[in-house]
């Protein structure tokens, strides 16, 4: 089956962008959700975005009072930079950069929220599952997040 | 009955205080398996932070994924420190630990 690409690497380096209107949509909605997570930490679903570094209670709690603004921030400076470069053509690589990033936070909270497991056949979803929906957008996300990389990956040599 | 009673085996040590040694110490930076970040991802987060070549950084990436961790990088406190956080911010599941 072909499946068209709705991400690409030009042949000036630059990332190329091809997303239809409903795409678009429901990418900014996704977007839309993940801000204010951003802006509440304890949230359960942002645990995975903030994990542990070490495994003694107090040195993590040093650890996250070190850092956790500063990922905070990282994460909500990403995110401001795909919403302002959803609708373009072309992204350049700190842009196409923010994308890796939020891409793989969105699919880190959904993820998180739907407990996915490492055999989730992305092929065969049903959609009238209870998170079939759901399910099919964590599928989407990580099919675009692929074809980003493949247009990041340095040896690819394309 | 007798038995000959060898010498105990002594090892000449530099004295070392308690703290330099923990000080010394190197820490290792761990990646453990997730179920939602993707292979590709993870080599490429590998390759961009830690300069590993596409073929070392898929290295490792096997290796958290079939033995479910992996040691990426190593050195002193504030530098491990630096290196979750910089795993952290792409999302990966990163701890560190004194070796």
């Amino acid at each position: 089956m072909f499946v068209p690409r709705q991400i690409r690497r030009n042949r000036d380096g630059l990332v190329r962008l091809d997303f239809d209107e409903h795409e678009l949509l429901l990418l900014r909605e996704l977007l839309d959700q993940l801000q204010p997570l951003l802006d509440d930490p304890d949230d359960p679903a942002l645990r995975r975005l903030f994990p542990p570094a070490y495994e003694d209670a107090e040195s993590n709690e040093q650890y996250h009072s070190l850092v956790r603004d500063q990922l905070v921030s990282g994460r909500s400076k990403a995110l401001a930079t795909v919403r302002e470069t959803l609708g373009a053509q072309t992204l350049d690589p700190e842009q196409a950069d923010a994308w890796l990033r939020v891409l793989n936070d969105l699919r880190l909270v959904l993820g998180t929220r739907l407990d996915v497991s490492e055999d989730l056949d992305y092929e065969n979803i049903d959609l009238n599952e209870p998170h079939g929906r759901d399910l099919a957008v964590y599928g989407y996300l990580s099919w675009l997040q692929e074809q980003l990389v493949d247009a990041l990956q340095p040896a690819s040599g394309k | 009955m007798s038995t000959i009673v060898a010498p105990a085996e002594v090892e000449v040590q530099e004295p070392v205080s308690g703290e330099d040694w923990e000080h010394e110490r190197p820490w290792v930076v761990i990646v453990w398996n997730d179920p939602i970040n993707l292979m590709s991802y993870v080599t490429l987060v590998l390759q961009k932070l830690f300069g590993y070549s596409l073929q070392q950084a898929t290295k490792l990436m096997l290796q958290v994924h079939n033995e479910g961790k992996a040691v990426v990088s190593s050195g002193n406190r504030e530098k491990s420190e630096l290196d979750v956080a910089r795993l952290h911010a792409h999302g990966l599941w990163a701890t560190m630990q004194q070796d």
